[in-house]
């Protein structure tokens, strides 16, 4: 089997130097796949995440993307290279509109980005109708959308999103699923790290299950839905 | 006529010069407050930064006046303003260079910028001193009334005067210009908006690829011009003074916090918001009140609530009651 599209290789590493908290974490997403990072509160997933988009310390391991090492690359050097990644918190400009904020992710393209703004408000057509709102007015849902399209607005190679449905509510939270897997469809390969395990799974192509900042379990969405011992410690049964 | 005279009164006194000085505070608020947005602390030195680009701006004046250069009716320190606002630019960015930066590597605390460039204001404030001595110094040339009192006595037969100086329609014309230069381009330019990203968000800016030291260079030049153009404009309707200018950081400050720290808006607002409650306070409303009132109601005094001296209580009292009860100024902006 060839590599994946992105990879983060036997992964060691923590906050500067801090302790480790991942030791010999893999991840990886594939092109036209949804890898999901799910495991109990303090795991590493946000923290695994992270170490791929050059956020903390990788003091052993590597992390390739599409077959090229780029394990010493600053985060700002991997968005050059293509790679999106949308934050946790605070990963919209507030005082500034919808429309600025799409600009704002296209800040680094020389060339005329009209056309992917355009299809970043096909996918989130809501953030059409508010695009002159300032995106801190708009309600969680939709500050998340925004939070997606400003990332989109660099034509990503892949998309790194850190638990995208957190602080929604369950209605939002189906919604922005939706959302995720039309983005997908659009051919961007994504790794998400996901707190509601259940719903990620059920989408997910290929997911992880991280404990103490090591793989635990790793397969397909359904393998580890249908598997009793993930379904025992994560699920809830 | 009573009714007549009591405006005319009023906005000979209390209006035009406040209108006047309101705009001036403006645009020193807006220094501070765009760099407390983007730079994220108290600048101390702004004061003299005004003076700074002032004392520039006099000695390039002084030449161009040697040299036989004038603009006719206009001052010709408008003509060193764009020299001086340049030289004022090189010693902001030179500061950032030598100082801030180091301690934004270091990723310190806002009261650590703050203490550096109470610092920086000590060594402004010696510099200014050295350059240009602490006497007052005026240096308006050019026509100095565009309405004399005496003219429109003649004309309006009133008893009061209406006297309208160059400088102070010229404060309102350049403040004018100058605000919506800016607001355009913070608004509409690409610089403009990857500066506004670069205060909402820093580290979402960054993630951008939004280079934080050219955002960091832009603001000082702006920076620059709102202080350099504030000071002059101010030395051009009173007089320039050492003192003076190192007083003024407080109805400057109180102008950026009263609209609302980091908010250009809020800035201008807050400008006019401490010049007219200064003027109002410390104005003599003796003669207004006898036009105005019936005679057997005739003031004794002199009807002001506060002598000059203590303007500065006014901007202290309005610090104080904003931060108190609304500490984001009138428009949204940051708590302090």
């Amino acid at each position: 089997m060839s590599e994946p599209f992105l990879i983060g290789d036997n992964m060691t590493g923590g906050y500067g130097r801090g302790p480790d908290i991942l030791h010999n974490c893999t991840i990886s997403v594939n092109k036209g796949e949804i890898a999901v990072i799910v495991g109990p509160n303090g795991a590493g997933k946000s923290t695994a995440m992270k170490a791929t988009f050059g956020m903390l310390n990788v003091r052993s391991g590597a992390v390739r993307l599409d077959g090229e090492d780029i394990t010493k690359l600053s985060p700002q050097e991997r968005v050059m290279k293509g790679m999106g990644f949308v934050p946790q918190v605070r990963n919209i400009f507030p005082s500034m509109t919808v429309e600025e904020n799409l600009e704002m992710g296209a800040y680094i393209r020389s060339d005329d980005y009209r056309e992917t703004m355009e299809q970043v408000y096909d996918l989130f057509p809501i953030l059409r109708d508010k695009r002159f709102q300032a995106a801190g007015e708009l309600s969680g849902g939709q500050r998340q959308q925004v939070a997606v399209g400003r990332a989109l607005m660099t034509k990503p190679k892949v998309l790194l999103l850190d638990e995208p449905t957190a602080g929604v509510s369950p209605v939002v939270m189906d919604e922005l699923f939706d959302r995720i897997i039309e983005v997908s469809r659009t051919g961007i390969p994504i790794l998400m790290v996901e707190q509601n395990a259940k719903q990620a799974l059920e989408i997910a192509d290929r997911a992880y299950v991280l404990v103490q900042g090591a793989n635990a379990h790793t397969g397909t969405g359904k393998d580890l839905l249908a598997d009793p011992e993930v379904r025992r410690s994560f699920l809830g049964g | 006529m009573d009714f007549l005279n009591a405006v005319v009164a009023i906005t000979n006194l209390l209006i035009i010069p406040a209108t006047t000085y309101g705009a001036q505070l403006a645009l020193g608020a807006l220094g501070v407050t765009l760099i407390y947005s983007i730079l994220r602390f108290s600048n101390f030195a702004h004061g003299d930064t005004m003076a700074f680009g002032t004392v520039v701006t006099i000695g390039i004046t002084t030449l161009f006046q040697s040299w036989g250069i004038s603009l006719g009716p206009l001052p010709t320190a408008l003509l060193a303003l764009p020299f001086a606002v340049a030289i004022t630019a090189v010693l902001l960015v030179g500061t950032d260079f030598a100082i801030y930066r180091f301690y934004r590597k270091k990723r310190a605390v806002p009261i650590i910028f703050v203490m550096a460039s109470l610092g920086v204001m000590f060594v402004m404030n010696g510099l200014i001193r050295f350059m240009a001595g602490v006497k007052d110094q005026t240096f308006d040339d050019g026509t100095r009334f565009i309405i004399k009192a005496r003219d429109f006595k003649n004309w309006s037969g009133l008893d009061e005067a209406l006297a309208l100086r160059t400088t102070q329609v010229l404060t309102l014309v350049v403040a004018i210009a100058i605000v919506a230069w800016l607001f355009w381009f913070l608004n509409k330019t690409r610089t403009g908006k990857s500066m506004r990203a670069f205060s909402d968000n820093e580290d979402l800016a960054l993630l951008s690829g939004i280079n934080p030291n050219r955002v960091v260079m832009v603001t000082w030049v702006i920076v620059a011009m709102l202080a350099t153009t504030a000071g002059v404009l101010y030395g051009l309707d009173k007089a320039y003074s050492p003192y003076t200018y190192f007083q003024l950081l407080l109805p400057t400050f109180a102008a950026a916090i009263v609209g609302g720290l980091g908010n250009p808006l809020g800035a201008i607002v807050g400008g006019f918001v401490v010049s007219f409650s200064e003027v109002m306070v410390t104005y003599v409303w003796k003669k207004v009140a006898i036009y105005l009132l019936p005679e057997a109601l005739e003031p004794n005094g002199l009807l002001q609530l506060m002598s000059t001296e203590y303007k500065f209580a006014v901007s202290f009292a309005i610090l104080v009651v904003v931060l108190l009860f609304k500490p984001t100024g009138l428009f949204k902006g940051q708590s302090v």
